[in-house]
């Protein structure tokens, strides 16, 4: 019921210049009109939903942007950038209904095997829209997000990771809104980062402890602890765009229990009624995961 | 004539409107939904009738030796109705598939796994190293798995590693283990099973239930429904279209 409360705030000047004429001014009226209307409605819709249990966490594989790119006959780059505003879209969306975390999957470590320039354009696109996210007025202070770089940010260039890095350190005091953005990430790097790391921190608690006997081995909290993911619970859902059915090694230790959801849909070309459609299938099998989650 | 003012005004009775009222919608909500789901249950079985029958030619001929290696994960509740899953383990002989990996979470079709490789007259237990072997035509190869080859299975290894790395001595600080060694660690304790190509899910969620996590990187996850209204018209159309995927595998 909250939703509505919030007013829909559509700034004018995003829709209508200053100098218009008459008939522009008319135009800019309908559409003023029509953004109040689907905010409206969005709201609605939201509260709607709110009645039943909305996803704590939900991720997301980023796929088909190069496909779309192909489809309109687009440059390359020009797919990943419509990928970034609809994940923008997205994320806004999300946030209103009430997700806290949101995960995405935005570079592979095996992605690195792709032709060089294509993943400098990537590259580069990251280090400008990190700096678009800390710009004031942003999504990230809209809805006091916190962001985070989860993977094996060692394997990027010392530009890419210094941007990551101050990314996380200058909203490391929100705790609204959660972000995890994965990049040089896979899952199975992941859980031996973890393994390593929990090897690492026993090996050294021996050393320190040599006068017992029997040496403590590791338990899988200890696994768990390590992981990169370890800052958010896991994911409610799962959603892949453009309708393939696998997770392409994301998150394969987090998601027993996450259904996964594959619209055909490409990435640029999500929508609202994607999000709500799962949502809702969310909340019919509800009771059955929060049964096995449960389970020992 | 809707303006921007009437909107807002209609906000703020929405607002106002008791939190029954959204209730009574989410309800109807659902039930369009239900009633979706039924009406597409419908559809499902006349297909499944039209592909049994084999009014359907694409599904005459399928090439199902792209499927080297397929998992089913079942319900543990839904996995105690033995008979039904040797009747969808049957229907994979019949289908020609060689090498299937059963799990539950709770191991019950492990636990099982005698009755069931007795009644099924060509199948045979799991051994490392059978991926690579030549099979004849009637034979399956059937591994059993739970949840101790998955999350559990790592800390196995995980252990067998630190206690390799204890045996070698002090100045072992450094050593980082990698992904291959891992690999190796886990079908040192008993987990090296191979990676799927396809994952049948029968139960009411389209989730993997804990499968072994290493091995499904790039493996196909399908929802079947749960297995007490599994169909042979949809194994078909489902091994049927993983023949037609293609995989970047990331690149």
């Amino acid at each position: 019921m909250f939703l509505i409360r919030k007013p829909c705030q559509i700034h004018s000047n995003q829709l209508c210049a200053p100098d218009n004429t008459m008939e522009k001014e008319g135009i800019c009226k309908f559409k003023q009109l029509f953004s109040y209307l689907g905010c409206f409605l969005r709201k609605f819709m939201f509260s709607i939903l709110s009645v039943g249990p909305i996803p704590d966490h939900i991720a997301f594989i980023m796929d088909g942007n190069r496909r779309f790119a192909k489809k309109r006959h687009l440059l390359e780059g020009d797919g990943h950038k419509a990928g970034y505003e609809s994940l923008i879209s997205i994320l806004n969306y999300c946030y209103q209904l009430g997700v806290k975390y949101i995960t995405v999957y935005a570079f592979s470590i095996e992605n690195f095997k792709r032709q060089p320039e294509e993943v400098q354009l990537l590259m580069d696109l990251m280090v400008e829209k990190i700096e678009d996210l800390l710009r004031n007025g942003s999504i990230v202070d809209k809805y006091g997000m916190r962001l985070y770089f989860v993977g094996n940010l060692g394997l990027l260039s010392s530009t890419v990771r210094a941007a990551a890095e101050k990314a996380m350190q200058a909203t490391a005091h929100n705790s609204r809104a959660v972000l995890l953005i994965c990049v040089a990430y896979t899952s199975s790097d992941e859980m031996v980062h973890a393994v390593n790391q929990a090897i690492r921190k026993n090996e050294f608690d021996s050393v320190e402890e040599e006068h017992i006997e029997k040496v403590p081995m590791i338990k899988i909290n200890d696994i768990k602890r390590h992981m990169y993911m370890s800052v958010a619970p896991d994911p409610d859902i799962v959603i892949r765009s453009s309708g393939e059915t696998r997770l392409s090694n994301f998150l394969l230790w987090q998601t027993a229990y996450s259904p996964l959801y594959s619209p055909t849909a490409l990435w640029p070309e999500i929508s609202i009624w994607h999000l709500i459609w799962v949502v809702l299938d969310f909340q019919r099998n509800y009771a059955y995961l929060q049964k096995k989650r449960k389970q020992p | 004539m809707v303006t921007t003012d009437s909107i807002r005004r209609s906000s703020a009775r929405i607002a106002q409107m008791p939190s029954f009222a959204l209730s009574v919608l989410w309800f109807l909500i659902h039930l369009v939904i239900s009633i979706f789901f039924i009406v597409l249950g419908i559809a499902d079985a006349v297909e499944n009738y039209l592909i049994s029958s084999g009014f359907l030619k694409r599904y005459d001929a399928i090439n199902v030796g792209k499927l080297r290696y397929l998992a089913i994960v079942v319900d543990s509740e839904d996995a105690m109705q033995i008979n039904k899953a040797l009747k969808l383990l049957q229907w994979l002989t019949d289908i020609g598939v060689k090498h299937v990996c059963l799990y539950d979470s709770e191991g019950v079709l492990k636990k099982s796994k005698e009755i069931i490789l007795e009644r099924l007259s060509c199948a045979k237990l799991y051994e490392e190293g059978d991926e690579k072997s030549v099979l004849d035509s009637k034979t399956m190869i059937i591994e059993f798995t739970s949840q101790s080859d998955g999350k559990e299975a790592l800390v196995r290894a995980a252990n067998l590693l630190l206690k390799r790395l204890r045996s070698l001595g002090e100045n072992q600080e450094e050593k980082i283990f990698t992904e291959a060694q891992m690999t190796e660690a886990l079908k040192a304790v008993g987990s090296g099973g191979p990676e799927p190509d396809l994952l049948l899910v029968y139960g009411p969620a389209r989730c993997h239930l804990g499968f072994p996590a290493w091995r499904l990187r790039y493996t196909e996850i399908v929802h079947m429904g749960p297995l007490d209204s599994m169909k042979y018209g949809s194994l078909l159309k489902s091994i049927y279209n993983f023949t037609l995927v293609r995989q970047n595998y990331g690149k």
